[in-house]
């Protein structure tokens, strides 16, 4: 602050037309470089044009994003409720708690499944990754990360490995070891950088690749082996809180939501964004494609759960309520796609019927906020992470 | 209050919703006409007016939102951990109670949303308070908290008692019912943003949400930001869309083909395993057995996808399509995704491996691929990367998908696999429910041998189900 009070008269060769000059300190997106004072009058009147192209840039893209909306609602011709007036109604569920999980020392923030349907891998704000089969509840495996607020981890396809990251802005994979000689610390392969922390991971079709969210606005595609960044993906305003890869048969695509309000489908070969939307009124939390793979769900701090249609490119479905009003942590469908459970910020869990847009079920028991909740594998059960240390497995 | 600086402009307003919901909620729970039920309360001697009972509130919860009452109670609660409904008899504990307790609305002044970060000053000013008025009220932890406040804060300490000792006696010349009130008001403020060891705190958010607002507004000023929406809209005006009704029916017949499969919609037999205890359906459905169940073949006609994603249907697929003579078309697709999804550094190796295998001219399996996909492969096969197989592999892949798939689901082979496919039954429900099977462990994936991809050798993969 002190070099910036005092005008010293320097003379020398202009940094930008070279002539020698009475130079003035002029700074240029926090470079400082010496003008004659001719070309600090030419830039300050640039600097001017500069910010008339911003706001006219501005105009258009709002101008376009309204015709957009236009076009899209062409093709609106019927509401989902409405369609599935004919179906029948879902019966009276009845679901519990039927494993819970303790041994978490603070904060539960991730977890996922291992494709045998039982196993899970789960993450906390103290830095434990945990790997339990959940149907026995014994734990399997422990490894104490270097950073605090591990937000997330994933189970390998194979069952052989586990990836996860947090705060560290790494996302780290450790190979799953019964060699009690082994220390599972020492064979941690560091994957992916980012410059900010790491909110969403997962494998793609195998072990080789991992798919990463991040609090830098980027998501990124990276080779396990090498740590090599195969594709990142630019576009989001600000941080990325999650993403889920499509079950669509040609699987070339992955959905992410972030702080922005927008939920982006990306194309994993060329890096660009496919579709956005931006009906959310806040943070969007979590995302998670209906099983056919043309649509998905998003959760968000607005308190609601709203699905998207891929084809028909438009939101089709709001799942909110009156007395719902802490945000949606984390979604996930069941298998058939009929059910959408829901985590929350208020610490329950409520079940939606995904076509007639009601509530179906709220579930109580944990004893804070729900932040991670997934399906497992078969569909046999769901499995929700809480800040009270806990999991449950309900069914 | 101190009368020291100015508390932060409302910025976590627009962060947290959910408190600006909250809000709204406890302002038409005081309408006059809609809200609830106002009373006075006598304490002791003093009467408190404008008071609610706890059951009251709960009451009106579930009449205005048409939840149940256990929703409604747990709304309540949230409501008063919030701070914005306080206990006037019981002030330690922010708990809210069914029944006839009373509580009274939070002045608006001390909402979370207007008066938040809590200030250091404040609450030393608050804790000194408390401290002179009757020593030796001080919980232990808000000794503790005192004690570190003093050391912090020690330059200001004469500031802070001198404030104390100001608003202490300007409450005395206050009727004695306004001093209740205001002490209450003032304890519940703190109980909710300082809580006591072990007490959850409602206010605590994920490390780098704070971070969102100022991130959010740096990133949107960029002329690049700009350009890029303009360029997305411009793309996305162009795209095909389908009506909706076409989308929206999609789902009611997805719905409807997979509800019987769902195991949380239409349960499961022989039963749920997290219900029963019992792993048989997951012996029973393993990766690879010699017996699908009946409902697992019927999967295999959904769609393709299905069919090749499970082992033992693409297993019988293969041996269908061997029968064809078209065994290497599903071969080269899996060679495709081997390379898709492996590791970067055998990328060169499997190109040059799926070519000599499938494209080459005189290969020994080689596929049949339209001519001007096979050139446009070819070119590329010069500078080969993970998706330089991708059109050939989505041109062989819509063929099977065309033609041999509903060949497959309409030969004597698929018939005669769901014909043979049983029904498993239902588990009796144990005489003693109290007592509990044994809940059987199984091998962890990491312990077992690197799982082979299923090849045209042999039938659908042997031996019974590895769980």
């Amino acid at each position: 602050m002190c070099d910036q009070t005092f005008l010293a008269n320097v003379f020398g060769s202009c940094d930008k037309c070279f002539k020698q000059r009475a130079l003035r300190p002029v700074f240029k997106k926090s470079q400082q470089l010496s003008y004659c004072s001719t070309c600090a009058e030419i830039m300050a009147t640039e600097a001017l044009h500069e910010n008339e192209t911003l706001a006219s840039l501005k105009s258009e893209a709002e101008s376009l994003k309204g015709k957009l909306e236009e076009e899209r609602a062409k093709l609106h011709d019927v509401e989902l409720h409405q369609v599935a007036e004919r179906v029948e109604a879902l019966g009276q569920f009845v679901m519990k708690t039927r494993r819970t999980l303790k041994g978490h020392g603070n904060k539960v923030l991730c977890m996922d499944w291992c494709k045998d349907k039982r196993r899970i891998v789960s993450s906390s704000q103290d830095g434990k990754v945990i790997v339990w089969d959940s149907f026995t509840t014994n734990k399997e495996h422990a490894v104490t990360m270097p950073c605090t607020w591990v937000m997330a981890c994933a189970y390998a396809p194979s069952g052989c490995a586990i990836a996860c990251g947090g705060l560290d802005n790494k996302c780290s994979v450790y190979p799953l070891t019964f060699d009690k000689n082994e220390n599972m610390a020492a064979k941690k392969k560091s994957v992916a950088m980012h410059t900010n922390y790491l909110s969403a991971c997962s494998f793609t079709n195998s072990d080789m690749q991992i798919l990463t969210a991040s609090g830098d606005g980027t998501c990124a595609l990276w080779d396990v082996e090498s740590g090599q960044l195969l594709q990142s993906f630019h576009g989001h305003g600000a941080d990325v809180l999650c993403l889920d890869l499509a079950p669509s048969e040609t699987g070339n695509t992955f959905v992410s939501g972030g702080c922005d309000k927008k939920a982006m489908v990306w194309d994993m070969r060329s890096g660009q964004c496919v579709q956005a939307f931006e009906t959310h009124e806040s943070d969007i939390n979590s995302v998670r494609y209906y099983p056919s793979g043309d649509a998905f769900a998003s959760g968000s701090d607005d308190a609601t759960c709203r699905l998207y249609d891929l084809r028909a490119d438009r939101e089709v479905a709001i799942y909110s309520k009156e007395s719902i009003i802490f945000g949606a942590s984390s979604v996930d469908f069941s298998l058939s796609g009929r059910l959408l459970f829901a985590g929350y910020n208020d610490y329950t869990i409520n079940v939606w019927d995904v076509l007639k847009g009601s509530r179906v079920s709220i579930l109580f028991g944990h004893e804070n906020r729900v932040s991670t909740l997934r399906v497992s594998p078969d569909g046999t059960a769901f499995c929700s992470g809480s800040w009270d240390h806990t999991l449950r497995v309900w069914a | 209050m101190a009368a020291g600086p100015a508390p932060p402009p409302g910025r976590p307003r627009a962060q947290m919703p959910h408190l600006r919901k909250m809000e709204r909620v406890v302002v038409s729970m005081q309408d006059p006409d809609q809200g609830v039920k106002m009373r006075s309360q006598r304490l002791l001697v003093t009467v408190i007016p404008h008071a609610v009972t706890g059951g009251d509130v709960v009451q009106w919860l579930t009449q205005k939102f048409c939840i149940s009452e256990e929703e409604a109670r747990h709304l309540g609660a949230v409501l008063v951990q919030h701070g914005y409904i306080y206990p006037l008899r019981y002030p330690r504990s922010l708990v809210l109670r069914p029944d006839e307790t009373p509580y009274r609305f939070q002045t608006p002044y001390f909402w979370t949303s207007t008066l938040w970060p809590a200030a250091e000053l404040d609450y030393a000013i608050y804790l000194a308070k408390k401290n002179i008025r009757k020593q030796g009220t001080l919980v232990d932890y808000e000794k503790e908290c005192y004690d570190r406040l003093h050391t912090k804060i020690n330059h200001a300490w004469d500031l802070v008692l001198m404030q104390a000792r100001e608003q202490l006696r300007a409450a005395k010349q206050r009727r004695k019912g306004d001093r209740l009130v205001i002490a209450c008001q003032e304890q519940t403020y703190w109980l909710v943003n300082r809580p006591p060891p072990g007490a959850p705190s409602v206010l605590e958010q994920s490390p780098g949400r704070e971070s969102c607002a100022t991130s959010r507004v740096h990133m949107t000023k960029r002329a690049d930001f700009y350009k890029q929406e303009i360029e997305y809209c411009r793309r996305a005006l162009g795209r095909t869309r389908v009506k909706s009704s076409v989308c929206l029916e999609a789902y009611l017949s997805f719905c409807g083909q997979r509800g019987p499969h769902d195991p949380l919609v239409s349960g499961c037999l022989p039963s749920n395993p997290w219900i029963s205890d019992d792993d048989a359906y997951w012996v029973m459905n393993a990766p690879t057995v010699v017996a699908p169940t009946k409902l697992r073949v019927e999967r295999w006609g959904f769609s393709f996808r299905e069919l090749l994603e499970d082992p033992v249907g693409r297993a019988h697929f293969m041996d269908f399509l061997g029968k064809e003579f078209s065994g290497e078309n599903l071969s080269f697709w899996e060679a495709c995704e081997e390379l898709r999804y492996g590791a970067q550094a055998q990328v060169p190796t499997l190109v040059d491996a799926v070519y000599q295998q499938f494209l080459a001219p005189g290969a020994a399996r080689w596929v049949n691929i339209d001519s001007r996909t096979m050139e446009r492969t070819l070119e590329g096969l010069r500078q080969p990367h993970r998706y330089v197989l991708d059109d050939a592999q989505l041109h062989i892949y819509m063929l099977m998908k065309k033609d041999s798939y509903p060949r497959f689901l309409k030969s004597d082979m698929y018939k005669g696999l769901l014909a043979e496919a049983g029904i498993p039954l239902e588990t009796k429900k144990r005489v003693f429910p109290f007592s509990r099977r044994p809940r059987h462990s199984s091998p962890s994936p990491a312990l077992l041998p690197t799982p082979v991809e299923p090849t045209a050798a042999g039938g659908p993969g042997g031996g019974d189900g590895v769980a």
